[in-house]
């Protein structure tokens, strides 16, 4: 379906780009043909959002040229590149929470009836037919706060799709999304490809590169390392141009003891979004609670943690009953909590590394005036970096400088220097690369091994399968299954996950 | 929660049944907001009416909407500011300014036209906002601080331009006074301008691009610039338009007052942001309407002039706007909270 004859729609030559000192993208070379769907794929910090941020006039390249159709351009902002026919799909949804989804969606483009004034019909006519392109139920009248991310991901889309791009760059699309909604985005990138645009999809699920791109661009350390067609390239080919060595089995979860249960959760129910929650978590164990987006699993671990009130139920840790909807009472009681949105949960992005790390412990290093030791606050930092083989620069450097495996680290260093006895996770993988992929799943196994109970979040179901001893699965607010691991496999928990089927261990 | 029994059934299939139902809380929510300080101006007139029937008489009223007038006029512009999370506090001085302006010129010139008056105190007010905006956008200086400057330079430029004179109404030609004193078809002029200019700001809010972008800029500043929103430029002429009007608010100040020196208006920078607060517009910017704002400057006003009536010790009356502030605050945030919670439940149910 790729002319390659076609003079590229939009292409990088040797493009550089720096941060200061760090070297972001030090040879970025790709071209992306009118009806061509290219992957890019890379570990995280191999410079790939950084490659979209130029393509998408967020940021100026130091050197290398950009062109359009042959020719060499400069975007100064993203309505350069919008102008030029480039629409993007940045990683992060950047969506305006007050405002209603036609609006977000038209933004800077509302389409404007007499004296200039905005046709607000049409605006919604358009929404509306742009969500029924994409087959998804939204109201386009209502306010994107309180959408969950796969619906903000949706908008995204939308708004990307809403002016005839003649490039669609979409950055990890589909990491929030179900499989019904991915195969949905598939649809519309067909179409989009028939017409003769060109698409550039950046995604870690391996499976949907190979199942929609005819060619692949691969990053590695700022440069691009291949570029090949993926007819000609294996899984495995592919993770080892990215990694740039062999990977060990991806999920190292070790068999342990099982122990005393350290967390169990009886008839646990939130009005509205789940109900009836009961299950337990033992010392040594991983427990994977699977489902489909929007099925109420991350709720459940709110809940738990005690950030959401719960309106029926109860949770006990190591035998004790927490009180309801009290966070404090729930660390005390050795509960620890990685939330599925690090950016905005999990971390300070201002702070400090050190500052990041030390901030669940700071009654402990408190001295007995009042004061936070400074050196006690390194050395437990500098600690927790080791463990973890944590990738930094300085300790002292704002966290948002770390790559996304890295800024999951220091989450997890955050939480584990409580010496918790209940570890939850929340898609603890979402946007990290393959190599700091395993890292954190042998982390989380050795974790278990020495006798921490831990529940894990995750859509990801090969990370499901690999890593948990037992598989709770949720669909529409309620547990639909329960599956060990012996017995695990993907049909049964998508039978579960999508209520075709209840599931007795 | 029923909202699903609420939905006719069997009308358009379940698809158009959410989104109506969406749709209707949206609306209720949205129209509570305006409506709720509605409610409360009118508890206040009538509570006040009952214990003092003398409130509701002509002249009386009459003083409620000439109160009102320059604070909603001033409302407007802090709301242009606010919605784009930032916030002008140096109006006041920019008032006193345009106002001492306004008053010397018709002194000296007594035949000057006085649309040109008005167009001069305007464009006073628009350079000082051009200035606030210019530091805010291109000096990087939050708002609260460069506003909070000028608002002290502003004020000492004025006592140095006045130099202890003051303006005094029978130096000022009858036909100014006029727009502070008269009435067309029995309405005070000064609402009329009010009206006039909150609905202009109002429908630029609500239908026009750049209008709309100023709500995108509060909301979310990364995604409005993603969205290829300047927004620089647009937070800049928010700032613009707000000393704009401010500088219309100081030439109406002294055509109804008459006399003006360098007090002119002093504190009037907290008023003005607390109407346009329990109007409904939020601090964080993004939410919020003129219309409110202006309601706002009505309700503040009333508040005071029934609290007179009553005879109600002036020091009650600065706690009484404190504590109205407060639960305004305390309001909008509880409403917040049910409709996200509201808006939750409803994409829990549609995933279901």
């Amino acid at each position: 379906m790729i002319d390659h004859e076609a003079t590229p729609l939009l292409a990088l030559d040797h493009a550089e780009k720096s941060y200061g000192a760090v070297r972001a993208l030090t040879n970025g070379t790709l071209a992306i043909r009118p009806g061509e769907v290219r992957a890019l794929v890379g570990e995280n910090g191999a410079g790939k959002s950084t490659l979209v941020k130029v393509l998408g006039g967020v940021t100026q390249l130091d050197a290398g040229a950009l062109l359009v159709d042959g020719e060499e351009v400069a975007f100064h902002n993203p309505t350069d590149a919008r102008d030029a026919g480039i629409a993007v799909i940045f990683q992060e949804p950047t969506l305006f929470p007050d405002l209603s989804v036609a609006e977000n969606i038209a933004m800077g483009r509302h389409p404007l009836g007499a004296a200039r004034r905005i046709d607000r019909k049409a605006m919604h006519r358009e929404a509306a037919e742009l969500l029924k392109r994409l087959g998804v139920r939204l109201d386009a009248d209502r306010p994107v706060r309180g959408l969950s991310i796969a619906d903000q991901q949706v908008v995204e889309i939308a708004k990307a799709l809403s002016f005839e791009a003649r490039v669609l760059i979409m950055d990890e699309p589909t990491a929030a999304l179900s499989g019904p909604e991915v195969a949905r985005l598939f649809g519309v990138v067909r179409t989009l490809q028939e017409r003769g645009a060109g698409i550039l999809f950046i995604s870690h699920r391996l499976e949907e590169v190979f199942a929609i791109c005819e060619t692949v661009t691969v990053m590695r350390d700022g440069a691009v390392v291949s570029d090949e067609r993926t007819a000609d390239l294996t899984e495995d080919e592919l993770v080892r141009r990215m990694v740039g060595r062999d990977l060990d089995a991806l999920f190292p979860k070790t068999v342990a003891e099982l122990g005393a249960p350290l967390l169990s959760v009886q008839r646990l129910t939130r009005e509205g979004v789940f109900t009836d929650v009961s299950f337990e978590v033992h010392a040594g164990e991983i427990v994977a609670l699977a489902g489909l987006v929007g099925a109420g699993r991350s709720e459940v671990a709110r809940v738990i943690f005690g950030i959401d009130k719960a309106d029926g139920g109860h949770v006990e840790v190591a035998g004790r009953q927490l009180p309801n909807g009290r966070p404090t009472a729930a660390m005390a009681a050795g509960l620890a909590f990685v939330p599925e949105d690090r950016r905005q949960q999990g971390l300070v992005m201002d702070l400090s590394i050190k500052r990041n790390a030390t901030l669940t412990s700071l009654a402990r290093l408190t001295s007995r005036v009042g004061l936070i030791g400074g050196k006690a606050e390194r050395l437990l930092a500098e600690d927790w970096a080791k463990r973890l083989q944590l990738k930094f620069h300085s300790l002292n450097d704002s966290v948002g400088t770390l790559s996304g495996g890295n800024q999951q680290k220091v989450v997890l260093a955050k939480w584990l220097s409580t010496e918790p006895k209940v570890l939850i996770v929340d898609e603890p993988t979402r946007g990290i690369d393959v190599g700091t992929k395993s890292e954190v799943h042998r982390l989380l196994s050795d974790l278990a091994g020495q006798g921490l109970a831990i529940l894990m979040i995750s859509s990801e179901l090969p990370e499901v399968l690999g890593m948990a001893d037992r598989v709770m699965v949720m669909h529409e607010g309620r547990i639909t299954g329960e599956i060990p691991r012996a017995e695990a496999d993907e049909e049964r928990i998508m039978r579960a996950a999508t209520g075709r089927a209840q599931v007795a261990a | 929660m029923s909202a699903q029994a609420e939905a006719p059934a069997g009308v358009g299939g379940p698809d158009a049944e959410s989104g109506a139902q969406a749709r209707r809380l949206t609306d209720v929510v949205f129209r509570v907001r305006e409506l709720g300080i509605v409610g409360a101006l009118a508890l206040l007139i009538a509570v006040t009416a009952i214990m003092e029937p003398r409130f509701l008489n002509a002249d009386s009223l009459r003083n409620l909407a000439l109160n009102a007038s320059i604070f909603a006029i001033l409302a407007a512009g802090q709301t242009l500011v606010l919605i784009t999370r930032n916030v002008d506090l140096s109006v006041s001085s920019v008032l006193a300014l345009s106002a001492f302006m306004a008053g010397t010129l018709l002194s000296n010139h007594p035949s000057l036209p006085i649309p040109v008056v008005i167009l001069l105190g305007m464009g006073l007010g628009a350079a000082a906002g051009a200035l606030n905006g210019w530091l805010v956008t291109f000096g990087k200086v939050p708002a609260l601080v460069v506003t909070l400057g000028t608002l002290y330079a502003l004020r000492g430029l004025a006592f140095l331009w006045t130099d202890g004179r003051q303006v005094n109404a029978e130096t000022l030609p009858d036909r100014f006074l006029n727009i502070g004193t008269g009435s067309i078809l029995g309405v005070p002029t000064l609402a009329v301008i009010a009206l006039v200019v909150v609905l202009i700001v109002g429908q630029y809010l609500r239908d026009f691009r750049s209008g709309r972008e100023l709500y995108a800029i509060g909301s979310s500043p990364e995604a409005a610039r993603l969205a290829g929103v300047r927004t620089d430029r647009r937070v800049w002429s928010a700032f613009v338009m707000a000393g704009a009007l401010a500088g219309l608010g100081g030439v109406l100040f002294t055509a109804r007052f008459g006399t003006v020196d360098a007090t002119a208006g002093t504190g009037y920078e907290f008023t003005v942001i607390a109407a346009a607060v329990v109007g409904g517009v939020t601090i964080n910017g993004g939410v919020g309407t003129v219309y409110g704002a202006a309601i706002g400057a009505v309700l503040l006003g009333t508040i005071t002039s029934s609290l007179i009536v009553l005879k109600v010790d002036a020091f009650w009356q600065q706690a009484a706007i404190g504590t109205l502030l407060i639960a305004a605050i305390a309001f909008d945030r509880w409403i917040g909270l049910r409709l996200d919670a509201a808006l939750r439940q409803r994409s829990a149910r549609r995933a279901g």
